[in-house]
């Protein structure tokens, strides 16, 4: 009993200190988005708004979100989309050398993101074509394009054969079943898929910043931020984007994945 | 080595679901006793109570008359068999069936050939240096059960050891657990839901049902005479036929039945004696009914009037027919025919039984 | 998989579906690295890139002391932060995974991981402010009495640890519980059965199991922190730069794309060998 009871405590500590290691950054940059006051470092001299006023403010910075927004959601859409047909093509048809090229899809997850953005930056620059938002999406669905074919090849069930055979059987083309019949069944993944993407395309770096010119993204446009040496509305954007990721996450969670969880 | 088991009114509630209620039961040392009934019935709640892994709300376990209601798995004389086996995939057979005799401090060389001669014992010494995923489901299990007595318990558990297995690998299973059984002398305490399997290997069989002891018994015994309606549906096929307690006469009891009156003797009442007015359900199994030329004269033979097959299946040792008895129309009876009998539907067959085969017991009463 | 068909037709619609996805990724996954491959061995001089085959940039790697130290720093850094994450993060998804009932279990785990929702850059940027000179660190020590002048943890290679093993503490305490939730509860029971005790059990039979999963979750902290230049370039300083600094270094400020590229292969090579490395271990130990 006694080294149960020793071992709870030691548990406990541990715990907490990890706990404690894990958020402080984050309480910090929280706590001194209030900062009244020019500098993000104790002491904090007291409640104030004014730095959330400034990003709002912040006419370039709102466009590098919405910037973010469009580039996450259009890369994602196209990924998922090239992702559902090729899984579709590989899980229902035998395809000469499908291993390799299978492979070849996954590829890019094993390379770092800066090779690839380096990779676009040398043809794009030996070809003469200029960096834009579409040159950072381009990248966006190279990175993402795996994830969402992995993820939805490995949940084509063999199971779900016979509920399009029976489509078929009914008289639907091949558009019809895969639109009508398979799309809705795999949902629970392609949106999976879409989210991953999003997430990763929306805080992505390295990309982004080798691959644009004069339009953003946030991650790039709080890079320049930084520049600027520390300063308190890097923390207010910094728990904005916090605030707001964790509010989609608790919308989520308690709406797709609560019904994906009662039978 | 080998104990006695004592459990004396062990309950087991988890939060409002009853999962035990106030099950005793004694098992002799040596004896390989089979737990068995439907799913949800509480027999495996009451083996993990047995391993340590449970607490029982409520009451005692004694092992070897020693109380260990509380003693955690390491220190009880005990081993489990698990469902899954739950073998080591990293550590190869010899390590496996070694485990136990490592924990308590054997030295390495003497820990090697014990456990190799507990392989021995399942015929798996050849097999030693390799690890449980080269080896078939029924390989696992005796090394499940090499390693479960390599640490020489006094009783041993087995969850359902069984269940994963092909019929073929089951019986064959089923006798050398027994043969083994029979040679270390151990306490076997099995579970499983499959009536036949209880048969085929218990000395004594509990039926269980809804945290509750049905019956317990030696398998004719229990199969012959149930001193419950769920131990007799349990355990095989049955018939259920109302009757209502009249009379005594002499030695034997009268009792109403659709199907006429019945002298039934003292022994059909497994359950207690009958009270006059007594709303019965008598058990008829469908191998006891007996034609005309089987019993013509013979005492003890007790005819049932006359039923109109409705269907009938060939099943190799015997023909399996539903009948619909003449002076009830509307109730049917599961009757077993020989192998051989030239049968039709709307055919009428006389019924008759053996009174020594009936069992009484007491109605349902619909609360 | 079940096929449908074997039918011209249908192969035909096959390579349809599977087409748009392929080319996509051959145009520009391996077209541009090939590209990238060809122009690390042609160099730059002046404003132009010279197109003539050789190895000069990887001579110049292994010559050149700053572009070498640079790989060292890379491997340096990567290693101890592997090797902290996976010593901090292991005892956490235990006891996640044991000692939290169950029904807490999920939001513990949500809670573990919530920093990774604020964006990479901020969360480096975060450990910037919490590890300056007048920053929470410094000025809690300062205030408790345990310094007497404020440490220089920012912008050294120790910040950087620090940012780096936040984030992989994070990402392998999600994996090792994984790892060991899926873990049958027999393995555990059938040890103490057979008289193991918690210590034992954890070492003989939890600790292997879990071993494979743990040698994943490290392959990818290596190759997530090797590559990275976000955290070395915010918490590092300038002093010791890592491989991803010097690559980023050639394409900004000495446009020397063809240099940036044998970097770049360089780094590949480094995740290459690790992997082999990696892989030949996992299929020795194979379970």
């Amino acid at each position: 009993m006694l080294r149960h009871r020793l071992s709870t405590l030691l548990a406990v500590i541990y715990a907490a200190a990890l706990f404690g290691f894990i958020f402080l950054p984050v309480a910090v940059l929280v706590l001194f988005s209030f900062q009244d006051g020019r500098l993000p470092v104790p002491p904090f001299n007291g409640f104030s708004l004014q730095w959330y006023e400034a990003i709002f403010a912040d006419r370039k910075l709102m466009a590098a979100l919405l910037n973010s927004l469009i580039v996450a959601t259009a890369s994602s859409a196209v990924a998922c989309l090239l992702g559902f047909m090729a899984a579709y093509g590989f899980a229902r048809y035998r395809l000469p050398g499908s291993v390799l090229q299978r492979g070849l899809l996954i590829a890019p997850m094993t390379v770092s993101y800066l090779i690839i953005a380096l990779g676009l930056l040398t043809v794009l620059n030996t070809l003469g074509i200029g960096l834009s938002l579409w040159t950072v999406g381009i990248g966006h669905v190279v990175i993402n394009l795996p994830l969402c074919f992995a993820i939805i090849y490995s949940s084509m069930g063999d199971h779900h054969v016979n509920i399009e055979r029976a489509a078929r059987d009914l008289g639907a083309s091949d558009w019809k079943v895969m639109l009508l019949v398979t799309a809705p069944m795999l949902m629970p993944s392609i949106l999976a898929s879409f989210f991953l993407s999003v997430t990763f395309s929306w805080d992505e770096f390295i990309i982004a910043f080798l691959l644009s010119r004069f339009n953003v993204t946030l991650p790039v446009e709080i890079w320049s931020l930084l520049r600027s040496g520390l300063n308190p509305k890097t923390n207010a954007i910094g728990s904005v984007v916090f605030l707001a990721s964790i509010a989609l996450l608790a919308i989520l969670e308690l709406t797709l994945f609560r019904k994906k969880n009662t039978p | 080595m080998t104990a006695a088991v004592s459990i004396r009114t062990v309950s087991r509630l988890f939060h409002q679901f009853t999962a035990l209620n106030e099950v005793s039961l004694e098992i002799a040392a040596g004896e390989f006793i089979v737990l068995l009934g439907p799913s949800g019935c509480g027999k495996t709640t009451l083996l993990s109570i047995l391993g340590g892994f449970l607490l029982p709300s409520s009451g005692q376990v004694l092992i070897a008359d020693k109380d260990m209601t509380f003693v955690p798995p390491a220190r009880r004389p005990t081993t489990t068999m698990f469902q899954d086996y739950a073998l080591f995939p990293h550590m190869c057979l010899r390590d496996n069936v070694g485990f136990g005799l490592r924990m308590r401090g054997m030295a390495r060389a003497e820990r090697y050939e014990k456990a190799l001669g507990f392989l021995d014992l399942v015929g798996l010494k050849a097999s030693s240096a390799k690890k449980p995923h080269e080896l078939s489901g029924g390989q696992r299990q005796r090394v499940a059960l090499a390693r479960a007595l390599a640490v020489d318990p006094d009783v041993l558990l087995l969850d359902e050891p069984l269940g994963a297995l092909d019929l073929k690998l089951r019986r064959q299973m089923q006798d050398e657990l027994k043969a083994i059984q029979k040679r270390v002398g151990t306490t076997f305490v099995h579970v499983t839901h499959d009536q036949e399997e209880a048969m085929a290997i218990a000395d004594r069989i509990v039926v269980m049902n809804a945290g509750r002891i049905e019956d317990v018994g030696a398998p004719a015994e229990i199969y012959m005479r149930p001193k419950s309606l769920f131990s007799a549906g349990f355990m095989g096929e049955v018939n259920f036929l109302d009757g209502k307690a009249m009379a005594r006469d002499g030695d034997d009891v009268l009792v109403e039945t659709p199907l006429g009156r019945l002298a039934l003797p003292a022994t059909a009442f497994t359950a207690g004696e009958a009270r006059a007015g007594q709303k019965l359900s008598l058990v008829i199994r469908p191998e006891h009914f007996r034609g005309p030329a089987e019993t013509a004269g013979s005492p003890g033979s007790l005819s049932l009037g006359e039923a109109r097959i409705t269907s009938s299946a060939f099943f190799g040792t015997h023909q399996r027919c539903h009948v619909a008895p003449v002076s009830s129309p509307s109730s049917s009876l599961v009757v077993h025919m020989p192998q051989t009998a030239q049968l039709a539907d709307g055919v009428c067959v006389p019924l008759a039984v053996q009174a020594a085969d009936i069992v009484a017991l007491p109605a349902v009463t619909e609360a | 998989m079940t096929t449908l068909s074997l039918e011209n037709a249908d192969r035909r619609k096959a390579w349809g579906f599977v087409a748009p996805a392929l080319v996509w990724t051959v145009a520009f996954f391996v077209v541009p690295f090939l590209f990238m491959a060809a122009m690390s061995l042609w160099s730059r001089q002046g404003r132009e890139i010279v197109r003539a085959w050789n190895l000069d940039n990887y001579l110049r790697f292994f010559g050149e002391n700053a572009l070498l130290k640079g790989l060292t720093n890379s491997l340096e850094i990567t290693l101890t932060v592997t090797v902290l994450s996976v010593l901090l993060a292991y005892p956490l998804a235990w006891i996640i995974a044991e000692r939290v009932p169950k029904r807490f279990q999920r939001t513990a785990l949500i809670l573990a991981i919530l920093p990774f929702w604020t964006s990479y850059v901020v969360r480096s940027y975060s450990w910037l402010l919490v590890l300056t000179k007048n920053g929470v660190i410094n000025q809690a020590l300062l205030g408790i009495g345990i310094i007497s002048e404020p440490l220089e943890i920012a912008s050294t290679r120790t910040a950087t640890v620090i940012g780096f093993v936040h984030f992989f503490v994070m990402l392998l305490t999600l994996t090792i519980y994984a790892n060991l939730v899926q873990l049958s509860p027999n393995y555990r029971r059938a040890a103490a059965d057979l008289g193991a005790n918690g210590l034992q059990t954890f070492w003989h039979v939890i600790l292997p199991l879990t071993l494979p999963g743990i040698m994943t979750g490290a392959f990818l902290t290596f190759v997530l922190c090797i590559g990275d230049y976000i955290t070395p370039q915010i918490l590092g300083g300038n002093n010791e730069l890592v491989l991803p600094q010097i690559i980023m270094l050639q394409i900004g400020r000495r446009a020397d794309l063809p240099m940036a590229s044998a970097l770049s292969i360089v780094l590949m090579l480094a995740v290459t060998l690790a992997y082999a490395l990696c892989a030949r271990w996992l299929k020795i130990d194979r379970v």
